[in-house]
């Protein structure tokens, strides 16, 4: 089998390139994506220990998270719905009006 | 057998890696939501490697089918332009964004080696752990009260994200499908 270790450096990886689109994109709808790419990197490993322990409550954090994750992307599209209404756009450079 | 896992576990990494930097890279929304639908899938793979049966399944069904589709469907309803040329544009922001990058990674391999030697081989029982059968033996008894929360939890979501997307005159009322003339929405107020 192969060791747990690829797993996390997989997860470690995943994990990073979702932050770097976080710090790069401008795109709220891509945002969203990115922030998706981190949470999934973060399961991967949760499943990973999870069945290398022998022990199911990854797996049950795992779906958990899923759940939660599918109520927080309706959420978060409604915003930037909410957001494209009053700026005509979903580039995030224009949300200035709480910068100090 | 071993062979064919660790193919496997290359293909589908290599494929996951890829994928998500696709999505990270791609100048048009819809493209990179293509990517992130491929990208769960090969991630769909690695928890099949990882003999999470359920857990594949679910990600293919909640994951792949329903959220990106949401995501796929607000793209087509906003009609978002696309971005250009993200590396040209923000070149500093850039550079200084993957050495950010590069500095985390450089932080969580660290922290992570220093387990290195602690970390376990794959249990016996991990066969059965990943079956619909013993997820819901755990589910409908240990974790009832979690479950419970949750269906309140994404039903709030939804009437949230209703309330949130709704759009609303400045008098307070909502809008209608067919657009009333403004006197008509008086009418129906004061009926």
């Amino acid at each position: 089998m192969i060791s747990i270790e690829w797993f996390i450096a997989l997860s470690a990886v995943l994990f990073t390139i979702g932050a770097i689109g976080v710090m790069v994109r401008r795109n709220a709808i891509v945002l969203f994506m990115c922030i998706e790419l981190m949470l999934n990197a973060v399961n991967i490993s949760l499943v990973a220990f999870s069945s290398y322990h022998g022990n199911i409550e990854g797996h049950m954090l795992v779906l958990f998270a899923l759940s939660v994750a599918a109520a927080e992307a309706v959420v978060g599209l409604a915003l930037i719905i909410a957001l494209f209404r009053n700026t005509l756009s979903v580039d995030i450079r224009n949300l200035t009006l709480m910068r100090f | 057998m071993l062979v064919m896992e660790i193919y496997a576990f290359i293909l589908l990494s290599l494929l996951a890696i890829a994928t998500s930097i696709g999505t990270v890279l791609n100048r048009s929304a819809v493209n990179s939501a293509l990517f992130m639908v491929l990208h769960l899938l090969t991630l769909a793979g690695l928890y099949l490697l990882l003999r999470a049966q359920f857990l594949a399944i679910i990600q293919v069904i909640v994951y792949a089918g329903a959220i990106m589709v949401l995501f796929l469907f607000v793209i087509m309803l906003l009609n978002v332009e696309e971005e250009e040329n993200i590396i040209k544009n923000t070149r500093f922001g850039f550079i200084g964004a993957f050495m950010v990058g590069a500095l985390l990674l450089g932080q969580v391999v660290y922290s992570l080696l220093g387990l290195a030697g602690f970390l376990p081989e794959l249990s016996g029982q991990a066969e059965a752990i990943g079956t619909v059968e013993a997820i819901g033996d755990v589910m409908f008894t240990d974790y009832l009260l979690p479950l419970q929360v949750t269906a309140i939890l994404l039903t709030s979501a939804v009437v949230g994200a209703m309330m949130i997307a709704e759009f609303t005159h400045a008098d307070g009322t909502p809008q209608d499908v067919i657009e009333h003339a403004p006197e008509d929405r008086v009418e129906e107020g004061g009926a």
